[in-house]
């Protein structure tokens, strides 16, 4: 039954993060969102590698590779802000929808 | 090999630290009369002490607008980051909590004082400590990653991030003999965290002490503590990365453990009143350019040794 | 003792989680969002990963940090003395967040997990150590890549002065022309 609780976590966050990621208008916080998602994504992994296959190194691996998408996820979000904010002073994702079709 | 301690050591720990702390403060009172040429007497050396009980009894400075919460979390962070730290720290051959991961536990631990000194400069809604805590956090991307890889030679040197293995595995030959460039980035890692000497750019003179300008009663008293424990605590991680843990001659080994973070903690106060401040951007250049390529260097020699062995 | 420290965990990421997108202060959000992900790195070591767990910690606190400078450099309320909304869509945005969170639940449930195979290694951070540098090599090599055109184009993209900036038309100065002096004496 845990297993089941700590995917319900793992669910819980990821659906929060996507909320944010969705509804927020500043880039900055749409970055707290996917920095949610990931972390229930985090969570997901441990849980597999612990209730499911701890032999393996799998889940251990995914971790890894999620806490690596988050630091750059974290790096370039930044630098586009950054860029975006250098080029015309703005901040949301509504004033910079050049490229809508 | 370290066991863990019983349930009293949790008390225990903290308190050798605070006394580890007080020393040091004293030492530097001390230094601070001889270099004024006052007399050093032991009315000199208690003389910071008082101000505990004046902190304590001072009506605490109000603010408009200011975050009390992240403030107070902020505060409270620096000193309970550096006692958690000391928890992996092996006194002689007993911790209070081996753990497996213990130098990612300490470097964890010290990172948190990060956030609570960004806090502690954003709460009180006011200029100079807001840059005080800026000061820090640009302080901590120069001294992190030098201070990580000094970290990491001894982990890898031992094969193992448990402290008390460290200590075990430099049997004969310390680690700071044939590893000195990681031990002096850790030192200064160590002046680093504890915003002390030549790192105190965070609480500097020319912004009004910065983090600490704002503070006042119990809050200064906290942070000021936090800086010392800090200072502590580094010193007596440096004994079992660097200094052979609780083996010598003779002694038992918590007799070995406080007399060499006692050298340590003493070589510090000594260094901290030795050198100008330096500023973050500055140290940024220097810690990127020179010390982490060198850092580098020093983390593959254990690994080639250890490889070869 | 063990699933009580992990509900309380669980318990407290979740409520992070959701105050970052209630607080008005962006401060604040950006410390319950470490909150959050300092928990998640607390079940991980809890589910018997120490080493990811505290490594995810250590690198959460940094990465907060970073992000409220960051913060309070491009939002106009990092206060949040003015509460104001900076929502769009937000009702589509809840029914997605809302389906997602129950279509998940419904599969954690319905789907036949496997049971559990084998046991875990004496110590788990030698296991991932050897996977990275034997097995999960390739895994390992892409993600330094990743890394390295990260900081590469993550620098590229943030900074405004280029080499001509720095050293003239001709690229022929010898000590390059820079806002800040910088420590080692160029």
């Amino acid at each position: 039954m845990t297993f089941e609780l700590v995917c319900v976590l793992a669910a819980g966050l990821f659906s929060v993060g996507l909320f944010g990621a969705l509804s927020q208008q500043s880039i900055v916080m749409i970055m707290m969102g996917i920095e949610l998602m990931i972390g229930g994504v985090i969570v997901a992994a441990a849980a597999f590698w612990h209730f499911l296959a701890p032999s393996g190194a799998d889940g251990q691996v995914v971790i890894v590779a999620a806490v690596v998408a988050m630091a750059v996820e974290m790096a370039m979000g930044f630098a586009v802000t950054t860029a975006i904010y250098r080029a015309r002073q703005v901040d949301m994702t509504d004033m910079a929808e050049d490229l809508k079709g | 090999m370290t066991e863990t301690a019983a349930w009293w050591s949790l008390l225990a720990a903290p308190a050798l630290l605070l006394a580890g702390a007080v020393l040091a403060v004293a030492g530097d009172a001390l230094l601070a009369a001889r270099a004024a040429g006052r007399p050093a007497t032991v009315r000199t050396a208690l003389r910071p002490l008082l101000e505990v009980p004046r902190l304590l009894a001072a009506q605490p400075r109000r603010l408009p607008a200011a975050d009390r919460l992240l403030w107070r979390l902020g505060v409270v962070t620096v000193p309970v980051a550096a006692v958690l730290s000391a928890l992996v720290i092996p006194f002689g051959g007993t911790a209070v909590a081996d753990l497996p991961v213990g130098v990612v536990w300490f470097n964890a631990m010290e990172v948190l004082t990060w956030a609570g000194l960004w806090l502690a400069g954003w709460g009180p809604n006011a200029a100079f400590s807001l840059i005080g805590g800026y000061r820090f956090v640009a302080q901590g991307l120069a001294y992190e990653l030098p201070l990580m890889f000094a970290l990491l030679s001894a982990a890898t040197a031992a094969e193992s991030l448990r402290v008390g293995d460290i200590a075990q595995a430099q049997h004969g030959l310390w680690f700071a003999v044939w590893m000195p460039l990681a031990f002096a980035v850790y030192l200064a890692g160590v002046l680093a965290f504890s915003f002390l000497g030549p790192f105190r750019y965070p609480a500097g003179e020319d912004v009004a002490a910065g983090v600490l300008g704002e503070t006042s009663g119990v809050d200064r008293l906290l942070l000021e503590a936090g800086r010392w424990l800090w200072l502590t605590s580094g010193a007596a991680m440096a004994v079992p990365l660097f200094l052979g843990g609780g083996a010598g001659p003779g002694l038992p080994g918590w007799a070995w453990s406080t007399l060499k973070t006692l050298a340590v903690l003493a070589v510090l106060v000594w260094v901290l009143r030795r050198m100008p401040v330096v500023r973050a951007d500055r140290y940024v250049e220097f810690a990127w350019v020179v010390l982490v390529p060198l850092t580098l260097v020093q983390v593959l020699v254990p690994a080639l040794v250890v490889l070869g062995r | 003792m063990e699933s009580v420290l992990l509900a309380v965990l669980g318990v407290l990421a979740l409520a992070g989680g959701v105050l970052v997108f209630r607080c008005d202060s962006m401060a604040r959000a950006t410390f319950a969002l470490l909150l959050s992900l300092c928990c998640v790195g607390g079940v991980v070591a809890l589910l018997g990963l120490p080493y990811l767990g505290v490594v995810t910690v250590l690198m959460m606190i940094m990465e907060m940090v970073v992000m409220a400078v960051f913060m309070v450099a491009y939002m106009m309320n990092p206060a949040g003395l003015m509460p104001m909304s900076m929502l769009h869509n937000r009702r589509g945005s809840l029914a997605v967040g809302a389906g997602v969170f129950a279509a998940l639940v419904i599969a954690v449930f319905l789907v036949p997990w496997p049971a559990r195979r084998g046991g875990p290694p004496p110590d788990t951070t030698v296991q991932v150590g050897r996977a990275l540098m034997g097995g999960q090599m390739l895994t390992m090599i892409v993600l330094g890549f990743v890394l390295l055109a990260t900081m590469v184009g993550a620098t590229v993209l943030a900074t405004r002065r280029g080499r001509y900036d720095r050293f003239g038309d001709a690229l022929d100065r010898r000590t390059p022309r820079d806002p800040v002096g910088g420590g080692v004496g160029r």
